[in-house]
């Protein structure tokens, strides 16, 4: 029997926009993808990036082609179905003492996802990306063939795919080494810091002695208390100052229904970020810490999407250049708050060098992330003076969160963009492979 | 336990089939595509069941395949004493009103091939002292229903089929468990829009894992599909005539 699509609802994280889809669902994701336009993976990117270009052209998902294919416990090699998610991954391995070289910051997310999105964690500034890892992939590309590809083999399709959005095939295999561990559980420290200049230089300090850092920060003090936070490290425990059990599988609560609009209203949010900021009222704290707790806080909370209410919600991430120290971070978070910006999560991080990806996210400098509910006309236009800003500073932005940036914004802070579409019309000229960010951002066709 | 499985490398039979690998089953795997099988193999060794997970083929539309394949198993496996059968095949009811010869592939995949692939599991469990036959059937069998009419008829008439083993062959040390799956989201059920009690696939290996580990003749999953289909079952027949269900 040839498989058939069937209709369904899609959409990103953000729940914005919806797209009334026709999927190609199947455990055979070769089969899936032989007319399929698009893949997509659990859909935790948050805006348009894994939405079909129009509403009749298939989508495959690729959740159902989930096997592990080959593990190697000398060297840590993996090969695994596109469609296997990270959860898995830590399901089999984190108790026998493996994790994956880089994890961002859901365990929701298919390897294929991790591969297009090129996710980074952490660890940014000491391992880099997921894709400076990744040694092989399998791709179905435009014309139906199906191709190896790595860096000795169609290193520019591989180097192209790895962070390009899914836009340049169907990622069918990916191959990467999993890392050894010396325990399943974490040593975590956390901050408290009171402003940016502190919460940036404590990054920079982290960064050398620890292989995992990140910052929160509440992202509507102003003023003095500009950029104040929690700093957060971490590296992994050693097998003697862990607990001899293995991390449990922890429970997940489920946000039950769509919250109202009212729920994210200026002083709830006001409330959230102090609470949060409050709540770690010791300057500093250490100790053992759940890998699931350290990792994916959020993750905790099932559909959390659904706080933000029926409009959606989107994330903003860019990262800045360090020009003049400090100066580019600051005038973002100014910047955020004087255009009327309001956030619930805001996550600081340096990056460390760029990676072999043609379109992947992080370089050197700053990553700022923020959340916030979608309104039909102050989103964009917050989004506008964001990127205006953005580009001034010669930075960029995430595509795996993005929803809003207009197409000359997006091209003025991607000289890379040239180079990527020339590979992407080598192997697909007719341009056969989009989605509605491409057709968005890239001017491909609807 | 020392288990063939046959159906393993999709849906509810490939969650199951991981279930019993992470606590270390010796598992032998047979159906339709041996290359599809080989990768599950690789899956399920994995993720802990002993090396290495033999394959063989075997297809319920070829019941001149069931020996051979069981044969093999018992020589890999030197012998084994559960045998589950997830496989299947599922068509809509107007396609097969339609295409007679889809009704008829259907018809004996769940009825005829699944039940002599049974009794040649059966003639090969009982002389070692008799072990588990797990076989999924459905709740499409338990009524006569407009949307499922050819589909719930063969189930039905599995479902009869492996109740009467249970009651001849328990005393024997045959545990017969008869799975009614109600809605689960796997890949042959994408394209209809799930009901509110829909199961994963994982959870429900989760119950009939333990179904088998007891040797329950009987088990549903969901188990909300336990009280749903008392009702469905005991519906007058002017109400069945009048809902689409």
């Amino acid at each position: 029997m040839t498989l058939q699509p069937h209709r369904s609802k899609l959409t990103g994280w953000g729940r914005f926009p919806v797209v009334d889809g026709l999927v190609l669902k199947s455990e055979d994701l070769p089969a899936a993808t032989e007319g399929a336009t698009l893949s997509r993976g659990l859909g935790r990117s948050y805006g348009d990036s894994s939405l079909p270009a129009g509403a009749d052209l298939p989508v495959a998902d690729a959740t159902l082609a989930d096997r592990l294919l080959g593990f190697d416990p000398a060297s840590g090699m993996l090969r695994a179905e596109a469609g296997a998610s990270l959860f898995e991954l830590n399901r089999v391995f984190l108790r026998r003492g493996w994790f994956v070289p880089v994890s961002p910051g859901t365990q929701f997310v298919t390897l294929g996802g991790m591969v297009a999105s090129d996710v980074h964690g952490k660890n940014h500034h000491v391992d880099g990306c997921f894709g400076e890892h990744v040694r092989g992939l399998k791709l179905r590309v435009a014309d139906g063939r199906i191709i190896e590809c790595s860096d000795t083999a169609e290193q520019e399709l591989f180097r192209a795919t790895i962070g390009g959005m899914g836009l340049t095939g169907h990622i069918l295999e990916v191959e990467f080494p999993m890392r050894q561990i010396p325990s399943p559980w974490i040593w975590g420290e956390s901050q408290r810091i009171e402003d940016l200049d502190l919460m940036v230089a404590g990054l920079k300090e982290a960064a050398r002695e620890w292989p995992m850092t990140v910052g929160w920060i509440d992202c509507l003090a102003r003023g003095a208390k500009l950029g104040r936070g929690i700093l957060m490290k971490g590296r992994w425990a050693r097998a003697d100052e862990a607990p001899k059990k293995p991390p449990p599988l922890k429970g997940r609560l489920r946000v039950p229904f769509q919250f109202p609009g009212i729920a994210l209203c200026k002083p709830n949010m006001k409330a959230f970020n102090l609470a949060y900021y409050w709540k770690h009222i010791q300057r500093v704290r250490r100790g053992i810490v759940h890998p699931d707790a350290f990792f994916y806080p959020l993750d905790a909370l099932d559909d959390w999407n659904l706080i933000y209410g029926r409009r959606g919600f989107t994330q903003y991430q860019c990262v800045l250049p360090h020009t003049d120290g400090n100066g580019p971070a600051r005038r973002f978070l100014e910047r955020f708050v004087s255009a009327g910006g309001m956030g619930f999560l805001c996550v600081i991080k340096d990056c460390g060098a760029e990676g072999k990806g043609m379109l992947s996210f992080p370089r050197p400098g700053i990553s700022i992330a923020m959340d916030f509910p979608i309104h039909p006309t102050k989103t964009p236009a917050l989004v506008d003076r964001l990127n205006e800003l953005v580009i001034a500073e010669g930075g960029r932005i995430y595509l795996t969160k993005d929803t809003f940036t207009r197409p000359e914004h997006f091209r003025a802070m991607e000289p890379r963009l040239e180079a990527f579409n020339a590979v992407r019309r080598k192997w697909d000229t007719k341009v056969r492979i989009r989605s509605a960010q491409s057709v968005r951002l890239l001017g491909d066709p609807a | 336990m020392k288990a063939v499985l046959f159906g393993a490398s999709k849906g509810m039979g490939r969650a199951l089939a991981r279930l019993m690998a992470a606590r270390g089953d010796r598992l032998f795997l047979i159906g339709r595509t041996p290359e599809d099988l080989e990768r599950s193999a690789r899956d399920l060794e994995i993720r802990g069941a002993p090396t290495p997970v033999m394959t063989a083929f075997c297809d319920l539309l070829k019941p001149e395949s069931f020996a051979p394949a069981l044969d093999q198993a018992e020589r890999e496996l030197q012998g084994f004493d559960t045998v589950v059968v997830t496989a299947g095949m599922f068509a809509a009811q107007e396609e097969m009103e339609t295409d007679p010869e889809l009704a008829a592939r259907v018809l004996a995949a769940d009825f005829t091939g699944t039940v002599l692939f049974c009794e040649e599991a059966r003639r090969r469990l009982l002389p070692t002292g008799g072990g588990t036959l797990c076989v999924f059937s459905s709740v499409a069998g338990e009524r006569g229903r407009k949307p499922v009419i050819l589909y719930g008829a063969a189930k039905a008439g599995l479902s009869k089929y492996l109740e009467g083993l249970d009651h001849k062959f328990r005393a024997r040390g045959l545990r017969t468990v008869c799975v009614k799956p109600g809605f689960v989201k796997t890949g042959m059920t994408a394209g209809l829009k799930p009901p509110p009690m829909a199961g994963e696939p994982e959870a429900v290996a989760r119950r009939v894992l333990r179904a088998i580990d007891r040797g329950r003749p009987e088990v549903y999953a969901p188990a909300a599909w336990r009280g749903v289909m008392c009702i469905i079952r005991n519906l007058p027949r002017f109400v069945m005539r009048k809902i689409e269900f």
